[in-house]
């Protein structure tokens, strides 16, 4: 079938052929490799992205029932030529290491400062409990997004 | 593959009637997908079907998500919705489609053991009304019949004022139960403890809620019978995530405990 | 001819010893940075890998016919296709490419398919039809002794063997299996040349070494194989083996397409290496003083059913199996055994996780025996730059900080008293299980000690070449970059070297730049460090040499004030330096063990605080705090970086990290079931970083990676030992273990 979507502000068409996920339309049909496969069950939160205004995995969500949807992916987080603010302040406090993990984060992040400008430590650890990062221990992220001057904006 | 959005209950209906499967949040459902154990072709979508979403009273349809139980369902159920999954779940999943799955680990169960539940089933020749203990009858099997929707789950109008819910898991995040539980308190003393994990399908423990009920002031001596007979009660199974004997164990202490909460 | 009037000699930017951002971060924080999964090719394929589903059976039949009766489907191969060397492996080659009479382990490749797209490739594979018999699996490690089913035997004795202490302690501990779980699965893209070679872009901690192994299986020369760097979402040593490699090259050659492959999670638990499980059992005999006169310590590693490092890790084991302790009477005893299990090899700390669990144990219950006070008994005993290792007698020659570290713990202040009354913050978390009430505290020292480098005679190199640019300089190296920032190091120590800001860091293939060796051991910071550091300044002699100059800058060579040569003069030239850097040689030890086996030591100490729900087992790992002798932090940030990410995966082993097994298969290879900490199982940490110059690590700098690991699982197994009064000798630590010892 034919699944007409909005992916970062844009209106997009892909065929579906098998049943498959959003985060595999996304990375192999869209060209948008940045929502990142590493668990395929919802158990580690690299693939987030927000489907119609809400942070989900899209790797459980079928591509097909995105149909009519609007989704924002790690690409398209910050304005053209700039970086969100949850991106620079990670960049800054080094909380990038291998990275697979950062997208999901940026985006469950982002999602997070939108509806709350200046969390506290806790209620960054409750937003972020979905994302697994294997290298950094989390510290860095968390003292990324405690400093970070966010606005919210969405 | 082939998806319907359905407009309404009729349409969503009509459309499992060809044999379809129903998609919620797809929690569930994409991980059997994404791992190749099922490849369904047919789909009735039905995240975006607002009548599942609604939520009036005592009846909560069944495509409301895990997230705004998390912040409007009454207290125990609201501490169960917390501990589903992760956020980017909570948004996704619904209580609908946790019924559906019937896990014996699912969170959101004991609550409606507890409270005693019902599900409401549609289909095309209307809806029935399903008790909790009836709706389960399996690991991951229900009684809904392929061509019945869950619309809605049906709590008792008047819920017991004092309602507690735990969970062992060795993560503080994103963690199958390994057991979970809630106990809920009447002002007559009226006491009940759903459990899930420690059987194929989510139970009471009859016996430590008969004994536990009729003491009015519950001693310290009570509460530690209420534990053993909850241990006593409890059917686990030793997997790979605990044994029978921590999972007997975890279910009389945790009971306990919600109990000595739902007293204070 | 510009001069220097007015202008403030330069100091370049990004020197080592400060914290210049990642290049790399940016592009990963935006989602571009291109990962193995993520390569595509004009015309690529698909592949996927049909497993073994027993432990071990023989191989009746393959027909691979219903298979390529699917449409798109280009190539179903199995071992009767491997043109080259049957097998590979790390050490020893005895690792079927593709089984064939027999499959040994759980998810053992058997046949690899190409087609069209990947849902068509799933599809094949799980229509090729195999006719295995299953047999009767190895999986008891003890039986597999018995049977002298062995990769390694290691026999260590140091010193008078009749000594005896007047105080004895005596334990046995296990180890479960750990998984690296890098967050990226495996995966790549072969590219055949069209004249017979390939090159392949894959998931990698080394790739020359999977380039040689690559060349010997599908029988070309070693021009014909070029193996690339590409972007990885971690390794930990689950990268070290070959996996995929050979199948993506054999199955790009056969088709004439680029072949892709990225493993789901279930098959990358089976499709790379853990760290061994471990059967320790130790005495310990002290004075009444607390000194250490004897330690016996057995050690059983289970290699699973090929070889990988299993050798190695094996005598790294032994070799620490007393830790950063001295003591003058040792007998060691270690088997690495060959099973039906999964194969072992290396994860972060290789061998010295494992025993450090043992022997710290053993510590704390001498000090208990001795009424003495932990840290107090480690510091009696503490093994020094100048002491001779326990085992193997080698005298420590390089800075060995650890009293420093023992003090540096002791000094840095305990949390506030008392549970939390926050859900988050105690044991159970969101759950809701425990209250302060139910809660006690515990708090836990551990050391632990490893080499840095590789060990035992291996010629241990790093080629790194330093080339003269328009915009400065790049660094060239296969070294690869699995995250940890090297990217950001090397091009710290350039900038140092030459004195010059703009310095970049190539990531080149095998065919381009001798090796690096393995990014493992802890080692790139040090021997890649070292080649660049040295390429780099005999490039500023060559060049202040050529043109009489005395600075080089980012402007160019200045003679007193004056520039001599411009920027642009210098890039027009062919300025590059090529150096190969060895670290000081060692040597295998004899039939007793002894001999100068390693290049450089670490040690570093973690203090855990945990608060225990005894009654339910439950653990909230509170805090870690550390002190790590680091060299010289070259980017104190990425130190921090390694010790707070390695700390985690020294939690996640004392508390939740384990394969669980059942007769050879892998009962949990998922995320679900598989736990890995979230950030609400993160405990706080506090890192103090000790620096002593002194190793021969540019600017004496240390590998920091693996110390963070090592004793981080025990100090958190003691804490959990102090709150719970429980022995705990086994972890993960399950509540079980605790609720119901």
């Amino acid at each position: 079938m034919i699944v007409e979507l909005t992916v970062n502000g844009e209106p997009v068409t892909a065929r579906v052929n098998h049943p498959g996920s959003l985060l595999d339309l996304l990375r192999d049909d869209l060209g948008l490799p940045g929502s990142k496969s590493a668990c395929e069950q919802g158990e580690c939160g690299s693939c987030s992205v927000i489907l119609d205004g809400a942070l989900v995995c899209s790797c459980l969500v079928l591509a097909a029932d995105a149909h009519g949807s609007a989704v924002t992916t790690v690409e398209g987080i910050s304005e053209p030529g700039a970086l969100h603010p949850v991106q620079e302040a990670m960049h800054r406090a080094g909380a990038v290491q291998c990275g697979f993990c950062t997208p999901g984060i940026v985006v469950a992040a982002a999602d997070l400062f939108a509806v709350n400008p200046h969390p506290t430590a806790t209620e960054i650890k409750e937003a972020l409990a979905g994302n697994i990062c294997r290298c950094t221990g989390y510290g860095a992220i968390v003292r990324a997004l405690e400093g970070a001057e966010i606005v919210a904006d969405r | 593959m082939e998806i319907v959005h359905p407009r309404s209950i009729e349409e969503a209906i009509a459309g499992l009637s060809d044999g379809a499967v129903p998609l919620a949040g797809g929690t569930d459902l994409m991980v059997e997908v994404n791992f190749g154990h099922v490849r369904p072709e047919n789909v009735v979508g039905l995240r975006r079907l607002e009548p599942l979403r609604e939520w009036d009273g005592s009846r909560i349809g069944a495509g409301v998500t895990w997230r705004r139980i998390e912040k409007e369902g009454p207290t125990a159920l609201a501490e169960a919705a917390r501990t589903v999954g992760s956020p980017q779940i909570r948004n996704a999943g619904t209580i609908g489609g946790n019924l559906g799955t019937a896990s014996p680990a699912g969170d959101g169960h004991p609550f409606l053991a507890a409270v005693d539940a019902s599900i409401e089933l549609t289909s095309a020749g209307g809806s029935r009304l399903v008790a909790w203990d009836e709706f389960f009858v399996g690991v991951k099997k229900t009684a809904r019949a392929p061509d019945e929707l869950i619309t809605a789950v049906e709590l008792p109008d008047e819920l017991p004022e004092r309602q507690a819910f735990g969970k062992i898991g060795i993560r503080n995040a994103m963690v199958i139960a390994t057991v979970c539980a809630v106990v809920t308190r009447s002002e007559d003393g009226r006491t009940t403890v759903g459990l899930g994990s420690v059987a194929p399908t989510p139970i009471r423990a009859p016996r430590a809620e008969t004994m536990i009920s009729s003491a009015a002031k519950p001693t310290d001596a009570d509460l530690a019978e209420f534990q053993r007979l909850v241990s006593e009660e409890v059917r686990p199974i030793t997997d790979h995530r605990s044994t029978e004997e921590y999972r007997r164990h975890g279910a009389g202490v945790l009971a306990r405990r919600l109990l000595e909460r739902c007293l204070r | 001819m510009s001069t220097r009037t007015g202008r403030k000699v330069g100091t370049p930017q990004g020197v080592v010893g400060t914290s210049p951002l990642r290049p790399d971060g940016i592009p990963k924080l935006q989602g571009r940075f291109e990962y193995a999964q993520d390569l595509a090719a004009e015309g690529m394929l698909w592949a996927a890998t049909v497993r073994s589903p027993h432990a071990r059976a023989r191989i009746a039949s393959i027909d691979i016919a219903p298979a390529l009766a699917i449409g798109g489907v280009h190539a179903c191969l199995t071992a009767d296709d491997v043109p080259g060397r049957a097998t590979f492996g790390l050490e020893h080659p005895d690792q079927p490419v593709l089984a064939a009479q027999e499959a040994r382990f759980w998810g053992e490749p058997v046949a690899v398919v190409a087609a069209e797209d990947l849902d068509t490739a799933r599809r094949a594979a799980a229509a090729i039809e195999v006719g295995y018999e299953p047999l009767e699996a190895l999986t008891d490690p003890e039986e597999a002794n018995r049977r002298d089913e062995v990769f390694r035997r290691m026999r260590i004795r140091r010193g008078d063997q009749s000594v005896r202490g007047a105080v004895v302690v005596e334990g046995e501990y296990e180890v479960g299996m750990q998984d690296q779980a890098p967050l990226g699965t495996e995966a790549g893209l072969a590219v055949p040349d069209g004249q017979g070679g390939v090159d392949l872009y894959a998931t990698s901690q080394y790739v020359h070494v999977d380039q040689e192994q690559v060349v010997a299986s599908l029988g070309l020369r070693p021009d014909q194989v070029r193996s690339h760097p590409t972007g990885i979402g971690g390794a930990f040593g689950a990268r070290e083996d070959v996996n995929l490699h050979i199948h993506l090259c054999m199955l790009a050659l056969h088709t004439g397409r680029p072949v892709k492959m990225v493993y789901r999670r279930s098959e990358s638990f089976t499709g790379h290496v853990h760290r061994h499980p471990a059967w320790l059992r130790y005495r310990h005999e002290a004075d009444r003083d607390g000194r250490l006169v004897r330690v016996e310590a057995s050690v059983v590693l289970d290699g699973g059913a090929y070889a990988s490092t299993t050798s190695a890790v094996l005598a790294n084991a032994c070799y620490f199996a007393v830790g950063p302790y001295t003591c003058d009477s040792v007998a060691v005893d270690g088997v690495g055994v060959r099973t039906n299990n999964p194969p072992c090899g290396a994860m972060r700390g290789f061998g010295a996780v494992q025993v450090c669990f043992g022997y710290e144990s053993q510590m704390d219950r001498l000090a208990h025996a001795l009424e003495m006070d932990p840290l107090t008994l480690r510091e009696i005993n503490a093994l020094e730059t100048g002491h001779p290792l326990a085992t193997t007698g080698q005298v420590i020659q390089t800075p060995l900080p650890t009293v420093e570290v023992i003090k540096s713990l002791q000094a840095m202040p305990l949390p506030e008293a008392g549970p939390s009354d926050l859900p988050t913050e105690l044991p159970g978390g969101s759950g809701l299980t425990s209250e302060p009430q139910h809660v006690t505290r515990g708090v836990g020292y551990a050391l632990g000690i490893k080499n840095l480098g590789f060990s035992e005679g291996s010629d241990d190199y790093a080629q790194a070449r330093v080339r003269i640019t328009d915009s400065g300089a790049v660094v060239e190296t296969a070294a690869i970059e699995v995250g940890q920032g090297l990217v950001t190091v090397l091009a710290q120590i350039a900038r140092s070297a030459l004195g010059i800001s703009h310095v970049e860091v190539a990531h080149v293939d095998t065919s381009k730049i001798d090796s690096a060796g393995s990014t493992s051991a802890s080692r790139q910071t040090q021997v890649s460090g070292g080649a660049t550091l040295e390429a780099a300044q005999r490039l500023r002699e060559r060049i202040l040499g050529q043109f009489d100059g005395d600075v080089l800058d980012d402007e160019g060579v200045w003679r007193g004030d004056t520039l001599v040569t411009p920027w642009t003069a210098l890039a027009a030239g062919d300025w590059e330096e090529t150096v190969t850097f060895r670290h000081p040689p060692t040597t295998m030890t004899d039939d007793n063990g002894q001999g100068v086996a390693h290049a450089d030591f670490a040690v570093a100490g973690h203090r855990a605080v945990v608060d225990v729900d005894v009654e339910l087992g439950l653990v909230k790992v509170l805090r870690v705090d550390t002190a790590q002798d680091v060299g010289l932090a070259l980017n104190p940030q990425s130190v921090r970086g390694q010790i707070e990410g390695g700390i985690l995966q020294g939690v996640g082993l004392a508390v939740m990290e384990e394969l669980v097994m059942g007769e050879g298969v892998i009962l949990n290879p998922t995320f679900t079931d598989y736990l890995l900490p979230t950030i609400l199982d993160a405990p706080e940490v506090e890192a103090l970083l000790i620096e002593q110059e002194g190793s021969w690590g540019p600017y004496g700098a240390k590998g920091v990676g693996e110390p963070p690991t090592i004793s981080s699982t025990a100090a958190v197994a003691a804490a959990i030992r102090a709150a719970s009064g429980r022995e705990i000798e086994r972890v993960p630590v399950r509540p079980q273990d605790i609720a119901l010892p």
